[in-house]
């Protein structure tokens, strides 16, 4: 992470239309940062404008009074409002659970080493348009290029042409693929993948599922049993499964975590679409309502915009002046 | 999860049980529950805002304040104002087009545009239209071959030409309309954000090529704040005529999409509710704003259960319920129906009253519970189907075995069954089922939840209670 091209895309991605917001909060810092000399607290005015901004970026209601309150409660010595609100935020984002070591394992960790620990088995999961596939097929692209030996598993066999779909991506990423025909039960392809995957010493094993609204408790129940089926095949697994999520995604997104969490124990996000207007901050409120780690962003449609998540440089992409 | 919009209001006004005057301050506090349940249902802010300074004007009024119900005021007073904000649209095509038609559909990456151009198809068909459809979207892996496969499987036309220019496909689709006889073309599109600015110029140029007479905005029902900024862009560039709204399965109130009608000035035409290619419907403002309420979908219901019931069968029934014949058998067949008309969850938050899944937690269908009722129907003969005051203690030990029950269990049904038939004969004999009626339908929905088939048909079954991951939600 850090490095420079990362970091121009990420911003690519998220300046072009961050502009507004950024103008409208500048507006507000300008007000608030003017009219006091130090000890007066933020005046109504401003606490609603802030109120607003963060609202029109999908912040949610529990989470912007949260920011404001806090914000608005403190008499300030000369700090600016956008530390005040910035650091708010970071502070929302350093609340989460420790975020547990990455899907390719633990940084220069030997997937091999004492007598070869399994695969790791990354479940990804969601509602249906989020993305699945595609961040699949980014994820498997970004840990190749990073020295692993990713297998990508098929187990969305309801959606018409989505195992062609991630089949083409592994074909990209060059990538070993286990898939089955449509309708084939997903449970046994996931079976499947994590056998052959060990057996070639694949590692990890990226499993793209169908989305599924979190309501139609069938279907979250099958996300059980491909669970229960995964520890089978190797005990431990899945060890980490990933939510995707949207980023134009409202306060219903909350709901979606909140419920493939207590159905598929979710460990962490990938906030996806990041590189349109939306600014995902259900992110946010996701980080304060269920302490839930953001992983990973995407942000284009090329094979390489999936870039892990750094609180800090969303927050600065969010309401930084300028790049 | 949020609370429903009615309960909300009826909250705030419960606090003030006994005080002999409404004031101004009390419907202050109302408008706050109102204006948080608006936004936590994505309702764009400046709408929220504007609406609830509507909604106070009016509420302020001495008629109100003065009334013996305010909170029930209150609430139909957000209902007329939210009725009024989505407008009165019918839904469905724009009225006068040519032939062949053209309904091009567009949007965000997603939103569900190539499973709707299914959708709409088949609800063409329906119409008893011949409609054609074909991909434009060369972009995203598989989507032309998804399309192809919902055709396959809708038995509807795809145009699939060789070239994967997207004007040429859609051009190639409305000559070979012309040709064939097709009435309508269904153009489905890339997904693509409405700041792409190549990709905005490749719509405009599809539209230009096909005239389309309806370009349809995709949009999922669980969209936030930004929505507003994408269907105005869309709309500007190319001219929307309207707007789908997907996934309305789901629990989002679909706030944003509904602030696009009144913002961007655009109807809803049609709502995806369900994952099988007939689950389009007309849009009709009233249901959607019960659904916001919370009030239940008493309309939609008695849709889903026309779908899925035979009339024939319906008939039948009702002569059999009048004379006080209903047996285990037609018991068994009323189970299938309602497996048809999709998860009892979401058919139990269509009755009134019921809206509230706090409340309707507590009767949280299980679908287990519906399988072992199944089972031990299908243990029994024909002859104790039919007449069950056959049932004796070793006919009643065999059921229980033959369906991997005990014999309390067989009981219990047995005993409903009896509850069931005693109520049903009253409402047969057309008289209104009293409250203790009434309050028996959600008990005897418990334990029967239909695993609607085909997905996930199967799965979960061997779960044991409370498995690892908490399988049911917990609330």
């Amino acid at each position: 992470m850090g490095h420079v091209p990362i970091l121009d895309r990420l911003r690519d991605g998220l300046t072009r239309t961050k502009r507004r917001l950024v103008d409208r909060f500048d507006e507000i810092v300008r007000r608030a940062d003017g009219q006091t000399s130090g000890g007066d607290a933020i005046d109504v005015d401003t606490v609603e404008a802030l109120e607003e901004l963060l609202l029109s970026a999908d912040v949610g209601v529990a989470a912007t009074g949260r920011i404001v309150s806090a914000v608005a409660g403190r008499a300030r010595h000369g700090e600016s409002l956008r530390d005040l609100v910035k650091g708010e935020i970071l502070e929302i984002f350093g609340a989460v659970a420790p975020v547990a070591p990455g899907v390719g394992g633990r940084e220069g960790e030997d997937p091999r080493q004492s007598n070869g620990p399994p695969s790791r088995v990354v479940l990804v999961v969601g509602v249906n348009g989020t993305g699945k596939t595609t961040t699949v097929g980014k994820l498997a692209n970004l840990l190749k290029a990073s020295g692993k030996r990713p297998l990508v598993c098929a187990a969305d066999t309801f959606r018409a042409a989505a195992v062609e779909q991630l089949a083409i991506w592994a074909e990209r990423a060059d990538v070993e693929i286990i898939r089955s025909g449509d309708g084939a039960d997903p449970a046994a392809v996931v079976f499947d993948a994590i056998q052959a995957g060990q057996a070639r010493g694949c590692d990890p094993i990226l499993i793209d599922t169908a989305g599924r609204l979190h309501t139609r408790a069938n279907l979250m129940s099958e996300l059980d049993k491909i669970r229960r089926v995964a520890w089978r095949a190797s005990e431990g697994a899945p060890h980490e499964v990933l939510l995707v999520l949207d980023a134009t995604v409202g306060q219903n997104g909350l709901t979606q975590a909140r419920e493939f969490t207590s159905a598929a124990g979710v460990t962490g996000v990938v906030l996806t679409k990041l590189d349109g207007t939306a600014k995902g901050g259900v992110a946010v409120a996701i980080a304060h309502d269920l302490k839930l780690p953001i992983r990973y962003v995407g942000i284009g449609e090329g094979m390489e915009d999936l870039i892990p998540f750094s609180p800090q440089e969303y927050v600065d992409a969010l309401f930084q002046q300028q790049w | 999860m949020f609370e429903s919009l009615s309960t909300r209001i009826q909250g705030a006004f419960k606090t003030l049980r006994g005080e002999v005057r409404l004031t101004p301050d009390h419907v202050e506090a109302a408008l706050r529950e109102i204006r948080l349940a608006l936004l936590e249902a994505d309702v764009n802010f400046k709408v929220v805002k504007a609406f609830i300074d509507r909604v106070r004007d009016r509420a302020m009024d001495q008629a109100v304040l003065r009334s013996l119900t305010p909170g029930q005021q209150v609430i139909k007073l957000v209902r007329d104002e939210l009725l009024a904000l989505f407008g009165d649209t019918e839904g469905g095509l724009t009225k006068d087009a040519p032939t062949p038609r053209v309904v091009l559909l567009l949007g965000l990456q997603g939103a569900g545009k190539t499973t709707t151009s299914g959708k709409l198809a088949k609800w063409l068909v329906r119409q008893g239209r011949h409609p054609l459809m074909v991909s434009t979207d060369v972009r995203r892996p598989a989507a032309v071959e998804q399309l192809s496969v919902l055709g396959r499987k809708a038995d509807i036309r795809v145009h699939a030409p060789e070239t994967m220019d997207p004007v040429a496909r859609a051009s190639g689709a409305l000559a070979e309309a012309k040709a064939m006889g097709f009435d309508t073309v269904i153009v489905d599109t890339a997904g693509r954000l409405h700041i792409d600015d190549d990709l905005m110029g490749e719509l405009q140029a599809i539209s230009d090529a096909v005239h389309p007479s309806d370009l349809l905005y995709v949009a999922d029902a669980m969209t936030g704040q930004d929505a507003i900024k994408s269907a105005g862009e869309f709309h500007r560039r190319v001219g929307v005529t309207g707007v789908v709204l997907t996934k309305l399965d789901g629990d989002a109130r679909g706030g944003a999409a509904l602030s696009v009608v009144s913002v961007v000035g655009v109807p809803i035409a049609f709502v995806g509710s369900g994952e099988q290619l007939e689950d389009l419907e007309l849009f009709h403002p009233d249901r959607i704003v019960s659904r916001m309420l919370g009030m239940g979908d008493m309309l939609s219901l008695i849709e889903k259960a026309e779908q899925a019931i035979d009339k024939d069968e319906a008939a039948q029934l009702e002569e059999k319920l009048r004379k006080n014949e209903f047996t285990l058998d037609d018991f068994r067949s009323q189970l299938k129906a309602l497996k048809r008309m999709g998860p009892l969850e979401s058919v139990l938050g269509m009755i009134p009253g019921l809206g509230d899944l706090k409340q309707a937690a507590e009767h949280k269908p299980d679908e287990k519970q519906l399988g072992r009722v199944e089972a031990i129907l299908s243990s029994m003969t024909a002859d104790e189907r039919r007449d069950h005051s056959v049932m004796n203690g070793s006919r009643r030990k065999r059921i229980a075995a033959g369906s991997g029950t005990s014999v309390e269990d067989v009981n219990r049904l047995l005993k409903q069954f009896t509850e069931m038939r005693r109520m049903l004969q009253t409402m047969g004999r057309g008289g209104m089922p009293g409250a203790g009626a009434g309050m028996k339908l959600p008990k005897m929905a418990h334990g029967l939840r239909p695993g609607s088939a085909p997905r996930g048909a199967g799965s979960g079954k061997k779960r044991k209670k409370g498995g690892p991951w908490g399988l049911m939600r917990t609330r």
